[in-house]
């Protein structure tokens, strides 16, 4: 056994380096696979509790969109509301025990990830719905477009934009909360970084390896993060199309030219 | 009236107790330029946006080819669809192209083909003086631009009617002289338009309707030379008698 700190470390990641790296890919796949689904949740549930209701609407499409509205409020309060770690316990060994589901642990745990960010993502984008200006929802009725198709292509684009920090914050929380799920026996970093600290007995340098792992796993989740947000921006400047063949254009002003050009 | 596209029949809107729209009644046949003109709170963008279930009117008729979509559960989308509106704050989707914007609505609403769709924006873009800027972002154009984009990606609907809700109002002078005259060459062309505005000497040329309208009700109505040249009522008088030699 090595004598300096420096010599433990390096003899763990020896020995169990291939472990840490598959417990790190575990946990970034929960952590990217559950945030992701968390924000298709988050935005279905969005898109439905902005669906607009009015008096002209039949009896029967308002009592339906009362009770959804109900158990998508009721989901997101509870989910908020609890421990993700109690859910866990409860979902994984509650649905074999009470339901006689025997859920793979592999299901359990991106559905319980998945769940739980979901169930902010939809408060984060009912947000970034009511921060677009309602001038973009009138502009999108008002050529034709109904509820889904003003939320897919006008509304949802923009609120993504807005809400993109907020998706960062939740892939870096659920990169670090994947931990909770060794509770259920996932073995991603930080079940590994326990037994490899056990087996050899070294909990300091075991631990100070899985914390440089999971900051740079978070690290550079928020830069790339950061670069796509300034993507998605779009670029600051525009090129002018006059070389556009189907406008046959060469400027903004033609006024000898706007007759003939139709009749070529 | 035989050929009217739009009549409207005893409208009403209120907000709670605010009564904005009483009993307004009057009709747009295809070819229209009917103007509405009249002071701030006096309902005109309130009614325009009646016309378009934009606000829900209280009671009333409004007819459209005969069918009376206060009654008819008609697709409002659909209505919408033919019944094309121009707004004061422009309202360009901002995360979409300048082309883009105007392709859109006939892409998902009248489900045409990109290339038609693409060929269609552009005859548009160019009517307006914007197909230069097809690749720009909307928060990259100037106003007057920002309104001609608007007023192409009405028309690439090809609607029936083009409602415009105070096109000019939230433009610098200059700006408003652009937006005008590609309104004017519009209404050369016999688009059917219903124009809220402010700007007395557009409506005065260009429409061949007129409507006053103040505290909610239809003052006076007629063709331009009667309602500027020889107001029948005192109120429309004061009215007009604030823009000097309207």
């Amino acid at each position: 056994m090595p004598e300096t700190f420096f010599g433990k470390i390096l003899m763990l990641l020896e020995e169990y380096g291939t472990s840490f790296v598959r417990g790190a890919g575990v946990t970034m796949l929960i952590a990217l696979v559950g945030t992701f689904i968390g924000c298709i949740i988050g935005f279905a549930v969005g898109i439905v509790q902005t669906i607009p209701v009015s008096k002209k609407d039949n009896i029967v499409k308002r009592i339906v969109l009362k009770v959804v509205n109900f158990i998508l409020a009721a989901y997101v309060e509870i989910f908020r509301g609890t421990p993700m770690m109690a859910q866990a316990m409860f979902i994984y060994f509650g649905s074999a025990a009470v339901f006689n589901i025997n859920m793979s642990m592999w299901f359990a745990a991106f559905f319980i990830v998945s769940i739980n960010t979901g169930a902010y993502m939809a408060e984060t984008v009912r947000g970034g719905i009511l921060s677009i200006d309602p001038g973009q929802t009138e502009g999108a009725k008002a050529i034709g477009m109904n509820h889904v198709q003003t939320m897919v292509h006008v509304i949802m684009p923009q609120a993504l934009r807005n809400i993109m920090p907020q998706i960062g914050n939740n892939l870096i929380i659920n990169i670090k909360d994947t931990c909770v799920l060794s509770i259920i026996g996932t073995v991603e970093l930080f079940y590994t970084t326990k037994g490899v600290a056990g087996a050899k007995y070294l909990y300091f340098e075991a631990f100070a390896i899985a914390m440089v792992i999971y900051f740079i796993l978070t690290f550079t989740c928020s830069r790339i993060l950061r670069f796509w947000e300034s993507k998605l921006d779009g670029p600051d400047n525009y090129d002018l199309a006059t070389t556009d063949t189907l406008a046959h254009t060469s400027g903004m002003y033609s006024y000898s030219k706007t007759d003939s050009k139709e009749d070529e | 009236m035989g050929d009217s596209i739009l009549e409207i029949r005893h409208l009403s809107k209120a907000f709670g107790k605010h009564v904005v729209l009483r009993d307004i009644d009057f009709s747009v046949s295809k070819g229209d330029v009917t103007c509405i003109i009249g002071a701030s709170g006096s309902g005109k963008s309130t009614l325009l946006r009646c016309i378009n279930f934009l606000e829900e009117p209280t009671s009333g008729e409004i007819i459209y080819h005969g069918l009376n979509m206060m009654e008819s559960r008609m697709n409002e989308a659909a209505y919408r669809a033919k019944v094309g509106m121009v707004f004061q704050s422009f309202n360009l989707f901002n995360n979409m192209t300048v082309l883009k914007n105007c392709m859109v609505g006939q892409e998902i609403v009248l489900k045409k083909d990109k290339e038609t769709a693409r060929k269609n924006a552009m005859y548009y873009l160019e009517k307006v003086g914007m197909a230069p800027y097809i690749n720009a972002k909307p928060r990259q154009l100037s106003g007057g631009q920002k309104q001609r984009v608007a007023i192409a990606r009405a028309l690439a609907m090809e609607p029936e009617v083009l409602l415009f809700d105070e096109p000019t109002s939230a433009l610098d002078p200059q700006m408003v002289g652009e937006v005008l005259s590609v309104m004017r060459k519009l209404a050369n062309e016999g688009l059917t338009m219903m124009i809220v505005t402010h700007e007395m000497a557009f409506a005065r040329d260009v429409s061949n309707h007129v409507v006053y309208m103040a505290g909610g009700v239809i003052v006076e109505e007629g063709d331009p030379q009667q309602v500027f040249g020889n107001p029948k009522s005192e109120q429309t008088k004061e009215f007009l008698g604030r823009f000097v030699n309207g």
